[in-house]
C-alpha cells in the first residue's frame, strides 16, 4: 500500500536532527512542520525574510505584514527574527541552512531535478527554488513516484527545463524512500512503503538505483 | 534638515517620470507593497517601463495595476503567477519578462545598491538561468556571472520613518524593500507612520537615511492578504 502525502511528509520528518535550519517546500513539504518528532527542535525558513516559523494564526492573530514563502499568512515564536530577501538568501547561498525538503516533478537518478516548468502550462517562475537546491547541503525532494499517467517521475536524466543539477541527496515518494551518502554515488533504496515489492518499485522506475 | 516630506505621493514623484524608465519596486506578493506609489505610477500614465520587482502583483492589485493599463514593457521578476492579465500578456508578446530565481535577483538588486557590477553564484549553473551567462569553476564547482541591477526610480513601504529618512520595516513586509531602496540614486518610500527624528534608535535602523531621496504618507494601507489561512484557537 503506497504511503500517503501525510506519511511522505512524516517520513521525511523523521530525517531531521535536532537543531537544524530547514526550509519546507510548498505541498507536500508544508506538512512536515506540524510532524516533527518530539523534542526535537527544527527552525523553520521562509525565504522571503523569516527565520523561526510559527504555525498558522488563530483568526484573530492574522497579521497582513506577517505571511511565509506561499504568501500564506502565519505566525512568528519567541526566537524568531525578520531579514531582507538578501539576507534570506545570503543563508541559503552560504550553505548555512541544514535542508530544504521541497517538491518535484522529476528526479533523475544522478541528482538532477526539475520542478519549475510544467509542460503546456503558462510558466509562473522558480521562485527561490533555484537558490535553495543550490545552496543547501542537503536537499530532500518529496514527490509521487509516478505522474498521472503513470509515467515515472524518477528517471534517468530529466525532460523537464532544470532546477539544479546533481542537487538532490534524497527522494521520498508514495512507495519507497531513497537516499544516497554522497553526490557522486547512486541513489539506494532505504526503506519500501507496505507491502510494495522490489520489482513494482524497479517497474515503476526508470532511474537506476541500489538495494 | 532638508525635506525629504512630500504631501502626495503625486508630488514624491513629480519630476522623476519618464517613459521607458527602470522602476524598482519591493514588496513580496501583497505584503510590503508601495500601495500608494504604485497608484501614482500609474496615475501618471508614464509608459513603456521596465520594472524590477519578485512578483508581478494579481489582477486588480499591486504592479497589476500598470498590467491592466498596458504601461509595463518588461519585467525582471522570480515568480508571476496569481495574475492572469499578466499570462495574457506574455502569452501574446506584448510583454517581455526575465524569469530571475529569487535570491540571485535579491542579490542583483543588493549588489547594484552597493557599487559591484557581477558576482558568480552556483543558482541556475547548468539551467537555462545559466544559458549565455559567463561560466567559471571555483573550487571544482559550477558558477555563472550575473550581473548588477539598478533602476532610474526605486518605491518601497516602510512601516515607520523618520523625518531625516531612517527607516524601520514591519516583520516580512520587509522583503525586499531593504535592498530596493539602495538599487536607485532617486528611492521614494511610503510611509505608514512617521515619527519624531531621533524616534528610531540608531541600532534599530533597517535603512540608513543615505538611501532615502524622499518621503510621502502611506494614504493607501490596504495590506491585502493573498492568502488567508488560520487555525482553530488552542
Amino acid at each position: 500500500m503506497p504511503w500517503t502525502r501525510h506519511q511522505i511528509a512524516a517520513r521525511a520528518a523523521r530525517e531531521l536532527e535536532d537543531g537544524w535550519y530547514v526550509n519546507l517546500g510548498i505541498g507536500i513539504p508544508t506538512l512536515v512542520a506540524s510532524l516533527l518528532p518530539e523534542g526535537i527542535d527544527i527552525t523553520l525558513q521562509s525565504e522571503n525574510g523569516m527565520l523561526g516559523l510559527g504555525p498558522y494564526p488563530t483568526p484573530d492573530q492574522v497579521d497582513p505584514d506577517l505571511i511565509n514563502a506561499g504568501k500564506e499568512t502565519i505566525t512568528e515564536l519567541p526566537g524568531t527574527s525578520y531579514v531582507s530577501s538578501a539576507e534570506s538568501f545570503a543563508m541559503v547561498r552560504g550553505g548555512h541552512m541544514d535542508a530544504t525538503i521541497l517538491g518535484s516533478l522529476e528526479v533523475a537518478e544522478n541528482g538532477d531535478m526539475a520542478n519549475w516548468i510544467i509542460p503546456g502550462k503558462m510558466v509562473k517562475g522558480m521562485g527561490g527554488a533555484m537558490d535553495l537546491v543550490s545552496g543547501t547541503p542537503r536537499v530532500i525532494v518529496l514527490m509521487d513516484h509516478c505522474a498521472r499517467d503513470g509515467s515515472p517521475k524518477f528517471r534517468k536524466t530529466c525532460s523537464l527545463p532544470l532546477t539544479g543539477l546533481n542537487v538532490v541527496d534524497m527522494l521520498i515518494t508514495d512507495l519507497a524512500a531513497f537516499k544516497r551518502t554522497n553526490r557522486q554515488g547512486p541513489f539506494h533504496l532505504v526503506e519500501l512503503a507496505p507491502d510494495v515489492s522490489l520489482d513494482h518499485l524497479k517497474a515503476k522506475s526508470e532511474a537506476h538505483f541500489t538495494w | 534638515m532638508a525635506n525629504k516630506r512630500y504631501d502626495s505621493a503625486e508630488a514624491a514623484l513629480d519630476g522623476l517620470l519618464f517613459d521607458g524608465m527602470t522602476v524598482a519596486v519591493g514588496g513580496f506578493g501583497l505584503c510590503g507593497l508601495p500601495e500608494t506609489l504604485i497608484i501614482a505610477l500609474r496615475d501618471s500614465g508614464v509608459r513603456g517601463l521596465t520594472v524590477i520587482s519578485n512578483n508581478a502583483g494579481v489582477d486588480d492589485w499591486g504592479l497589476g495595476l500598470l498590467l491592466q493599463t498596458r504601461q509595463i514593457a518588461r519585467m525582471i521578476s522570480s515568480y508571476v503567477g496569481e495574475n492572469k492579465e499578466f499570462e495574457r500578456q506574455h502569452l501574446s508578446g506584448e510583454i517581455n519578462l526575465e524569469f530571475c530565481p529569487q535570491g540571485t535577483l535579491a542579490e542583483r538588486i543588493r549588489a547594484g545598491g552597493a557599487g559591484i557590477p557581477a558576482f558568480y553564484t552556483r543558482t541556475g549553473a547548468g539551467t537555462v538561468v545559466g544559458e549565455g551567462k559567463e561560466e567559471r569553476i571555483f573550487n571544482g564547482e559550477r558558477f555563472i556571472m550575473e550581473t548588477a541591477l539598478t533602476a532610474d526610480l526605486a518605491l518601497v513601504k516602510a512601516w515607520r520613518a523618520d523625518d531625516k529618512g531612517n527607516l524601520l520595516y514591519r516583520k516580512t513586509a520587509r522583503n525586499f524593500n531593504p535592498v530596493v531602496a539602495t538599487c536607485s540614486r532617486m528611492t521614494v518610500a511610503e510611509i505608514e507612520e512617521f515619527v519624531p527624528t531621533g524616534a528610531i534608535p540608531a541600532d534599530a535602523v533597517h535603512t540608513p537615511s543615505v538611501y532615502v531621496r524622499r518621503m510621502t504618507h502611506a494614504r493607501i494601507n490596504e495590506k491585502r492578504v493573498e492568502k488567508l489561512v488560520t487555525r482553530q484557537e488552542d
